[in-house]
């Protein structure tokens, strides 16, 4: 299967990580990312000023780019994804905000791309199941906390991915590589995001409360897909490792490599 | 030639304010036919029916337009004043310049010149309208009631009352509805059983009423005084005439795991049961889904310990067929799923519960006796957080909750927390709500009594989150007053969940034909002054299944709905709408065309002798109409291809008469 692939700004510097291990699994998955030809920042945040479109055009190149080429637009960052998916979105159903982009790329583009993080696609194209048939090193016994964040679930008409509140995905996903995920109530809470500029300490109180409360339900590990929330919940203490969930991935699938 | 008369209504500002009716009755004044126009303020007021009815003495009129609101609304009411005059009714045509006019337009050039538009139209059709004498059918003098809540047994009790027969059709194994799931009702804090028991009572000793419960409406046929319906009774497995409600089946049944829906699921029933002590028929039923013997045929314990020998393994689903006059839809309602609601954590724990749920577990005969006690671990909560408005009024949230208010969250609310705070003193009780809306006599100084007297705190604003930990319930929400966050450790957390109208509500509506607005919830016919009667002639409506209400609206609701019956059924014959479907049999080419598109069966084919030009005799097959049954849409005259078939009132001619006058 081949993919266009969007990675982002941050997976070029500090997650790392999070692309090395999305490309190394892909590729146990005979999934092949096209990486989008001098692809540009997302535009960081989906602004819901619905005059703003300049911060939202590089997203639609990226998407007709994809679209041009029939393949499904695939990111594993969630910041990322989500701006992708919203500005799709927009340009299905707002005829101004498509007007208005329409005037300032090259060829008509009417959101005619299909977005998916690469979550969806392991559940949606290839299959959980699948993957399980892949696993070399089982995550058995480990107690898995999957940690969703805001901004991969909502807003949720328009992510389309799972259930904000009672999410299944990541778990799943854990399930599937032999681990066992760990349910606790703030799974789906924010990190603190961006504030934890302007008002460090509320972030901290946010951070905390997510790892507090993965660590007392008996995680060993936290997996997010989100480089923001990995940030924030390490840098305010947690008691616990959190690692991006295609580290784990990678790591059944037998393609880590050893620190 | 016809003689018309044309009378414009201002409707107070209502048209006048937006449509010059001087100019409109000017106008119209010099179209063919009219011999008297004018105008005034309120037409459908006395002294406005009175200025028709001396013109139509006056100017010896045969027939008149009044432009006016819809006829929806007023003609009915004209049609009586041309009467009263001598006029046949049906003389009487309506031009719609409010609904259709007026309220529509913002400009008076506009209004005025579409009104002109509009009665021109009118006065096209009625010259060309003929006297119309209604047919007349007899009347079935037996009501149906669909649903044994509160709203059908005080609908039945009333039409029994006045000498009537009715049939209660209800589902369940017995009557009684939401309200015997009760346990105090507001505002005065009798106890639900206590007043509806005997009720239930009163029901199966009435000589007038006959209960068919744990059946089925099938199919409705028929029309207004004549309806003809199928009732399936459903297998439960017991012969009700032998049965003595003694229980001793329901003890001995080994089949102990069956989830009680009495209590909601929250203790169990064996697979005999009878729903609740109160029942009405006091008699067992089988559940089929868990009975061992009906699904493997080794067990048969029931059987052995029933004295009477009234299990009977073999009993099938039987269909009865009956005739009604008149049909009441007495549905109810449900709480909706909570499964959409994950903040509120409803799956992942016990402890959080819904309203109704709270009810049984504050009732004597609930699964804890009636002791407030935490579904998980049996200990008494101390702190108690309310919910109010869950997936109500959440227009935003329409793909799971409900866009309207469901009425009675904020009384049972204030009832819950004030029993508990009084039977329960060191209980801490919050209450989250974005309005209080407590109207009604003696309500909102129930809801003051619960805040000032038993100190429950009242709190604006939404719980965003609760979050199960140990054993504690984190509920975090807001305080929009003092503008801030607040964590509360609750012990149980109780949803007050929108209410939506049964399932069974649908299907139902399309058998009776009754229109049924965007939640399912019936249409009345009209919203203020025919509220309890559908829009389908002989179809009444009682209770929730027309909105949210509480007990007291209800009842009066179900009083209002068997009133109206009890008019219908008190008539020996009912006038018909003579605006029906006939066919020209020389035209008719007897291809079925209108026999498939009629949604009433109101047609069917005889062969008929025809006497040919050239003196031979044909037969051949041609369309009838059944006038009783007919309602007048129209159909058929659309679809027949060799225009043999039209509609009094409503011909082919009058409506192309309408339509020229319209592009002149």
């Amino acid at each position: 299967m081949k993919v266009s692939y969007f990675p982002g700004c941050t997976l070029k510097t500090k997650a790392k990580q999070l692309d090395k291990y999305t490309r190394k699994s892909a590729e146990v998955l005979d999934i092949t990312l096209e990486e989008i030809e001098n692809w540009q920042c997302c535009g960081g945040v989906f602004t819901t000023a619905r005059d703003e479109i300049a911060t939202k055009l590089s997203s639609v190149r990226a998407l007709s780019e994809a679209a041009k080429k029939d393949q499904i637009l695939v990111s594993v960052c969630s910041a990322c994804h989500n701006v992708i998916k919203q500005t799709n979105n927009a340009m299905q159903t707002d005829d101004e905000f498509n007007f208005r982009v329409n005037q300032y790329i090259d060829e008509e583009y009417n959101g005619e791309a299909k977005v998916m993080h690469f979550l969806e696609l392991l559940r949606d194209e290839v299959g959980f199941d699948k993957v399980a048939e892949k696993v070399k090193k089982s995550l058995e016994g480990k107690k898995v906390a999957a940690y969703y964040g805001c901004l991969l679930l909502r807003p949720s008409s328009v992510m389309q991915m799972d259930d904000p509140e009672n999410p299944t995905i990541i778990e799943d996903l854990i399930s599937a590589l032999g681990g066992e995920p760990v349910i606790y109530p703030y799974r789906n809470e924010c990190c603190g995001g961006y504030i934890a500029l302007e008002n460090p300490e509320s972030a901290k109180a946010r951070s905390n409360k997510v790892t507090d409360s993965a660590a007392k339900s008996g995680a060993e590990i936290i997996v997010t897909a989100c480089p923001l929330c990995k940030y924030n919940l390490e840098k305010n203490g947690s008691e616990i490792p959190v690692v991006y969930f295609t580290e784990l991935l990678a790591e059944a699938l037998g393609v880590k490599e050893e620190n | 030639m016809q003689r018309i008369g044309v009378f414009v209504c201002w409707c107070g500002s209502n048209i006048a304010g937006t449509v010059d009716v001087q100019a409109v009755s000017d106008a119209l004044q010099n179209e063919p036919g009219v011999v008297f126009s004018t105008n005034y303020q309120y037409m459908c007021s006395q002294a406005g029916q009175d200025i028709i009815k001396n013109a139509i003495a006056e100017h010896k009129l045969t027939g008149i337009v009044v432009c006016s609101c819809s006829p929806r609304m007023h003609e009915a009411t004209f049609r009586k004043t041309a009467a009263a005059a001598g006029l046949n009714p049906y003389m009487v045509e309506i031009a719609n310049i409010r609904e259709q006019c007026s309220w529509v337009h913002k400009d008076m050039p506009t209004g005025t010149e579409k009104a002109i538009i509009l009665g021109k139209a009118a006065v096209a059709k009625v010259n060309l309208n003929a006297p119309l004498k209604p047919g007349e059918s007899p009347v079935t003098k037996r009501a149906l009631v669909i649903g044994g809540g509160i709203a059908g047994i005080q609908t039945a009790l009333d039409i029994a009352e006045a000498g009537f027969p009715v049939d209660i059709v209800e589902k369940k194994p017995t009557i009684g509805g939401k309200m015997a799931q009760l346990d105090k009702t507001f505002p005065t804090l009798d106890c639900a059983a206590c007043i509806l028991t005997p009720k239930m009572v009163d029901v199966a000793q009435n000589e007038n009423i006959r209960i068919f419960s744990y059946s089925e409406v099938e199919e409705v046929g028929g029309f207004v005084g004549n309806f003809d319906v199928k009732i399936r009774k459903k297998a439960r497995f017991v012969n009700e005439d032998i049965c003595t409600g003694c229980g001793i089946c329901t003890e001995k049944c080994p089949q102990k795991k069956v989830p009680n829906e009495f209590n909601l699921g929250m203790d169990n029933r064996r697979a005999i049961y009878i729903p609740f002590a109160q029942a009405v028929p006091k008699v067992a039923t089988i559940d089929a889904d868990y009975c061992t013997m009906l699904k493997t045929g080794k067990c048969g314990v029931c059987s052995k310990v029933c004295t009477a020998g009234a299990i009977d393994y073999t009993q099938k689903d039987e269909i009865i067929e009956e005739k009604y006059g008149a049909i009441v839809a007495a549905t109810g309602f449900n709480p909706i799923s909570m499964d959409k609601f994950d903040e509120y954590a409803y799956n992942q724990s016990k402890d959080v519960i819904t309203s109704l749920e709270f009810e049984r577990l504050t009732n004597a005969a609930g699964p804890s006796a009636g002791k407030l006690v935490r579904p998980s671990d049996g200990k008494h909560p101390h702190t108690i957080v309310f919910v109010q408005c869950v997936g109500s009024r959440c227009a935003a949230c329409a793909e799971k909750g409900k866009e309207y208010c469901s009425k009675i969250c904020c009384m049972y609310t204030a009832k819950h927390a004030m029993l508990t705070r009084d039977k329960y003193p060191d209980t801490d009780v919050y209450v989250f709500y974005i309005d209080v809306r407590t109207p009604g006599k003696a309500f909102d100084e129930f809801y003051r009594r619960a805040v000032e007297e038993y100190g429950v705190h009242y709190i604006k604003g939404m719980v965003g989150k609760v979050s199960p930990e140990g054993d504690k319930l984190m509920v975090q929400a807001s305080d929009l007053l003092a503008n801030k966050q607040l964590h509360i450790e609750a012990d149980l957390v109780v949803l007050a969940a929108a209410i939506e109208p049964d399932k069974s509500a649908r299907p139902l509506a399309t058998q009776l034909t009754a229109s049924m607005d965007t939640n399912d919830f019936f249409t009345e016919a009209h919203p203020k002054l025919r509220p309890v009667e559908s829009p389908t002639a002989g179809v009444f409506l009682s209770g929730t299944c027309q909105g949210p209400k509480d007990i007291p609206e209800t009842v009066s609701q179900a009083s209002a709905a068997a009133a109206k019956v009890i008019g219908l059924l008190a008539k020996d014959k009912l006038t018909g709408n003579p605006c029906v479907a006939g066919s020209d049999e020389l035209m008719c080419n007897g291809c079925s065309s209108c026999e498939r598109v009629c949604p009433y069966g109101a047609i069917t084919y005889v062969d008929k002798e025809f006497r040919m030009p050239d003196r031979t005799t044909r037969v051949r097959r041609v369309a009838s109409v059944n006038e009783a049954v007919c309602q007048g849409c129209g159909a058929c005259t659309v679809a027949c291809p060799s225009g043999a078939m039209d509609l009094k009132g409503f011909a082919t001619k009058q409506i192309i008469a309408e339509v020229d006058a319209i592009c002149r």
